[in-house]
């Protein structure tokens, strides 16, 4: 599959395949094209050559069954609109237009703030929350649509680190039934949790579990090596993966 | 006040104002929320086209008017988002070419037309009743579609990207949005006229975004903002004998300009 913006290659000859309880990274250097591929996988990018197939559908057809976390969220921190209003936003297409939301909807809605831990909050604005607590609701959001499969893009970029343990725990107990596929900097997580990895720059560099992966990642100039080394001194991705 | 209630046109004015009110509410709301002040502005300059046009053909220019601001609010939407014009590039064309197009039209008309300026900067004491009746069929309109379209309408100016991917169809939605606002400013253009019509769609509820942050809040009080100041603004033009379109505004304005510094001590 290739895909450019404006003549501008920013993905070319990208064939990868998720299964359907895979917990996958994607890591790579900025610009990459990480967050386009989310995008295509969404449809809300098409791509100019290549097809992309979504639980054997167009991209279009199996949005409904993907929840989606964007990278680095803004907007404007007067809007008008409530915690569960917000996470209720998953629950669009599942009512359709001109219908009101259920109690049925709510409660899906209540269970996913209880799994991000931000219950209490339902009733506040939006603008009232901190960073980590706007996207603990926005991760709230994107399982409100029960997916069968969930794209995180840098899921833990403003939560604390505290937080961040119990998110992981969290995608580990979902990923027992549906496929998550998270965009991260982080090294702890694909020590840990993660069992596949893919390296994206321009090109997809290694697609694979994550035993191999560490090699011959290393071995690629174009991946950010420092990142998987980086987490070594306190949580080798290699002693994890030897145990 | 009351002794002015005897006259009609008085009558006409004060439920001229609610109509105007319920319509800033609302819409209002949305286009401050949706950020599409200036795309308001440019529908609203554009529908002057369709004033021409009515003088043209001999008709009640806001009748002509509401297909003009209905075309113009379609051309933006979907000029902005099918090509690769920007949309305020997009707003400044449509802009310009409806207020050419109604200096066009006035230019053929015979004779000269004697209640043009009642259009561009509004007149809310000479609004007669064919017109109030047109005003109140729009305001059932918009208030039809927002109870229906609400969530959506909330999902898609806090999120359009994701309003998406949950499966609302967004661009439909965005343009029924700019329809609204389109009938919103039919509803307005007698009371502030097409120059002033952005002062009513915008200040009252950034007044009141000052103070809630509940979209339902907002929306009412928003309403109940603009018929206190219209009213008020209508009862000082009639005391001093001042244009009432720009005396509304220039209140309006000056309670924004208080209440944010309340807000701030």
């Amino acid at each position: 599959m290739y895909f450019s913006y404006d003549e501008v290659p920013v993905l070319q000859d990208v064939n990868i395949t998720i299964k359907e309880r895979d917990f996958l990274a994607i890591i790579g250097p900025n610009g990459g094209g990480k967050t386009t591929i989310l995008k295509l996988v969404l449809g809300l990018l098409e791509p100019d050559k290549g097809t992309i197939r979504v639980f054997g559908r167009t991209p279009r057809q199996a949005r409904r069954l993907i929840g989606y976390l964007p990278q680095q969220f803004t907007f404007d921190f007067d809007f008008p609109i409530s915690v569960m209003e917000v996470v209720l936003m998953g629950r669009l297409g599942k009512r359709g237009m001109g219908k009101r939301y259920t109690r049925a909807d709510i409660d899906v809605c209540m269970r996913a703030l209880q799994q991000v831990g931000m219950e209490d909050y339902r009733e506040t604005e939006i603008g009232n929350l901190s960073g980590g607590q706007r996207q603990r609701v926005l991760i709230a959001r994107a399982l409100t649509s029960e997916p069968r499969l969930l794209l995180l893009d840098e899921p833990v970029s403003s939560v604390d680190t505290q937080w961040q343990q119990s998110f992981y725990e969290l995608l580990h107990d979902l990923n027992k039934e549906i496929a998550v596929i998270i965009v991260t900097h982080d090294i702890s997580v694909i020590s840990a949790y993660v069992d596949k990895i893919a390296c994206l720059n321009r090109k997809l560099y290694y697609h694979g579990s994550k035993k191999e992966g560490v090699h011959k990642i290393s071995e690629l100039y174009e991946c950010p090596v420092q990142l998987l080394t980086h987490g070594s001194s306190h949580h080798s991705p290699e002693e994890h993966i030897d145990d | 006040m009351i002794e002015a209630l005897q006259y009609e046109f008085m009558r006409n004015a004060l439920v001229a104002a609610v109509l105007v009110s319920i319509a800033c509410g609302i819409v209002g709301t949305f286009i401050v929320i949706k950020r599409i002040v200036f795309i308001s502005g440019g529908i609203s300059h554009a529908a002057f086209g369709g004033i021409g046009l009515g003088y043209l053909l001999g008709i009640n220019p806001v009748l002509t008017a509401i297909p003009f601001s209905l075309m113009s609010a379609l051309g933006i939407g979907v000029v902005s988002k099918k090509t690769r014009i920007s949309e305020d590039a997009a707003i400044g064309i449509l802009w310009t070419v409806g207020m050419a197009l109604g200096i066009l039209f006035i230019g053929l008309a015979p004779g000269y037309a004697p209640d043009l300026f009642s259009y561009l900067f509004g007149s809310i004491l000479t609004v007669p009743f064919t017109d109030i009746i047109i005003m109140l069929i729009l305001d059932l309109i918009i208030i039809a579609t927002v109870m229906l379209l609400y969530k959506e309408f909330q999902a898609l100016s806090f999120d359009e990207e994701f309003s998406e991917i949950a499966g609302v169809p967004t661009q439909t939605l965005y343009l029924i949005l700019l329809c609204l606002v389109a009938l919103s400013i039919i509803v307005l253009i007698r009371v502030v006229g097409i120059v002033l019509v952005i002062a009513l769609l915008t200040i009252p509820t950034t007044i009141v975004q000052q103070f809630t942050h509940k979209l339902r809040n907002l929306i009412f009080y928003s309403a109940v903002c603009a018929v206190i100041l219209t009213v008020a603004g209508l009862w000082f033009s009639y005391l001093f004998d001042l244009p009432s379109g720009a005396t509304i505004v220039l209140l309006l304005a000056s309670v924004f300009l208080i209440s944010a510094l309340i807000k701030r001590l």
